[in-house]
């Protein structure tokens, strides 16, 4: 085994076990379980974003509109249809996916900014349609009126309602299931493709890539692991509510996986946390800190363009 | 109904007409230096504002006349300072940066002048209604629309007939080759931002008078500028123009029929446009790829 291999290893097992122990590291240093699993969904949907943006190099700039129809889906199916968790996640999993690979075929041979342009434009419209059909969504003030269910594994249950560790290890679980999923994907031959159209797509054209069916196809895979995030952040607030479907929420996402760094896979979850917790800080100590959540944005694109990754790998190379 | 139908139509044409004017800003800077400019909503609130603040000194009129190059000059210092480090790098990160700076021209907004909306005195005999049938048509709702086809009229010409508009169009076509005759792209891009962000200005002042002041009121402008754009053909400046107006026209006949979905409409007629002719209603080939 190279060094290389073993450092890689080595910081795997590392972001693991920091995953892993969150709940006892969480509270010394000021936090509460519930902030971490927050940070491991909207992580899981900068990181699924990023599977398009980092991977493909396609920028969506409307991939809140999966994240919120993922969560719409996983709460009216708790509100209307069945009491049960896996349901809801498979529920808004699809609702993401489907609306998001349909829409992918109006839009896949765009590119760059016209691309982004086009996806903006397409996301506000599943936003008005949440806001609009106030009689099934509940209109501006979000979806209420359903909560998580304990998971029932015939045998014995666990109660993921009232106990947030509970609760973050079932996130903890799914998250693992979706990441490594990706992961898996991004090193088959498919993934490899992804990255030569991102390289040059151009040459992979000539190499007899179909480069719109594979955008297409990491489009639509990026939009149903959106709809994942999405379904768990319904099942974190026992909400859903229209402005998870804005575009100002798909530039929270870019800007993560902007801030963490694009170009790695666990960058967007590190871009995640920092986001999270500051926003959290923000908000609690000043009224303006809309002001100072976009001076984060513009300070990032003017001096941390390659994310906070990118910089560390930077200086230490 | 007569009414009611020509109340709406000339409803949607004077919200279109802002549309166009909105979202020929934004064309522009798209068009040459491919910065899809998030904050435009942003500068038509500061040129509002400007207007807002200087209404008690100079009236109305000398407000109309100093706002715009006002907001201009404002666009200048950002384009210098914030955008042209990144030219050339990928579109995501003017668009972010822009993303952020929208954030806090709204903020910065509210910060300075408060939250509450802000009314701008326009002339008394331009808030009259010409006659008692047609009374939505006030002086200053045509005065509005006058001023954009004025508007829109010299930005013809100067992109026409002048020396800077030629160069402007050439450098939408081919920047490589406007640089290599000897032009000099950064003071191009420069003049061509500046021209957009004295568009939004204009909106704003106008905006100001018909609707009030509020912080928030850029964002909710900067969508349907988006969608006309979209419509009427990335790249073509002429579809921008018949974009804004037929989703103003579009938005307004929806309220008659059906309200709720007024604002929704215009989603629909991007996504049928789009399907029918992707490029949009007067897109050239080719440019949306």
């Amino acid at each position: 085994m190279s060094s290389a291999q073993t450092r890689n290893l080595i910081v795997l097992a590392g972001i693991w076990a920091v995953l892993l122990l969150a709940p006892y590291w969480m509270a010394p240093l000021g936090g509460y379980t519930a902030l971490a699993t927050r940070v491991l969904v909207l992580g899981l949907a900068a990181m699924s974003l990023n599977f398009l943006l980092g991977f493909t190099g396609v920028l969506s700039f409307g991939h809140a509109a999966w994240f919120g129809l993922g969560a719409y889906g996983a709460g009216l199916t708790l509100k209307f249809l069945a009491l049960s968790t896996p349901l809801a996640l498979v529920a808004g999993i699809l609702l993401g996916g489907i609306c998001g690979g349909l829409l992918g075929l109006l839009i896949v041979r765009r590119r760059g900014v016209y691309f982004a342009m086009v996806t903006i434009a397409f996301g506000q419209v599943f936003y008005y349609i949440a806001f609009q059909w106030s009689s099934l969504t509940g209109g501006d003030d979000g979806l209420r009126g359903f909560s998580r269910q304990p998971l029932d594994f015939g045998l014995f249950k666990i109660d993921i309602l009232s106990e947030p560790n509970n609760f973050y290890y079932f996130v903890l679980f799914c998250f693992a299931l979706a990441v490594g999923i990706m992961g898996f994907v991004l090193r088959s031959p498919f993934g490899r493709t992804m990255i030569a159209i991102r390289e040059n797509e151009r040459r992979s054209r000539f190499l007899g890539i179909p480069v719109e069916r594979h955008i297409w196809i990491a489009f639509t895979m990026s939009c149903f692991f959106m709809g994942f995030a999405g379904a768990l952040y319904a099942l974190v607030n026992n909400f859903a509510d229209p402005r998870g479907l804005h575009y100002s929420q798909s530039g929270d996402f870019v800007m993560m996986a902007v801030m963490g760094g694009m170009r790695s896979f666990w960058g967007p979850l590190l871009g995640a946390a920092v986001f999270v917790v500051l926003q959290d800080y923000l908000s609690s100590i000043t009224v303006n800190w809309m002001s100072f959540v976009g001076l984060l944005f513009v300070l990032v694109v003017l001096f941390f363009p390659r994310g906070l990754l990118g910089f560390l790998q930077r200086s230490r190379a | 109904m007569t009414q009611l139908l020509l109340f709406n139509v000339t409803n949607g044409l004077i919200i279109g007409a802002f549309y166009v004017l909105m979202a020929l800003g934004l064309s522009l800077i798209l068009n040459l230096s491919s910065v899809i400019n998030f904050a435009h909503g942003g500068f038509l609130v500061i040129g509002g504002y400007i207007a807002y603040t200087i209404t008690p000194y100079l009236g109305f009129w000398g407000a109309l006349l100093v706002a715009p190059p006002l907001t201009a000059i404002v666009g200048l210092v950002v384009e210098r300072v914030l955008i042209r480090p990144l030219y050339g790098r990928d579109p995501l990160y003017s668009l972010l940066l822009t993303f952020g700076l929208a954030f806090m021209i709204e903020d910065g907004t509210r910060f300075i002048w408060g939250a509450q909306g802000k009314p701008v005195t326009i002339p008394p005999y331009l808030s009259e209604s010409l006659s008692n049938d047609l009374f939505f048509i006030t002086g200053y709702r045509l005065f509005m629309v006058a001023m954009v086809i004025v508007t829109v009229a010299l930005l013809f010409v100067l992109l026409r007939y002048t020396r800077l508009g030629i160069r402007i169009r050439a450098g939408t076509l081919d920047l490589e080759t406007v640089a290599a005759l000897g032009i000099n792209v950064q003071r191009l891009r420069s003049l061509n931002f500046a021209v957009g962000i004295f568009l939004a200005g204009l909106s704003g002042v106008l905006a100001a008078g018909q609707l009030g002041l509020e912080p928030t009121m850029g964002t909710g402008l900067l969508m349907p500028s988006f969608i006309a754009i979209i419509v009427g053909g990335i790249g073509s400046l002429p579809g921008t123009l018949a974009g804004g107006l037929l989703i103003g026209v579009a938005s307004g006949l929806t309220a008659v029929f059906f309200p709720a979905a007024s604002e929704a409409v215009i989603y629909v007629l991007m996504a049928v446009v789009l399907l029918i002719r992707p490029r949009g209603l007067f897109g050239e080939e080719g440019m949306m790829s």
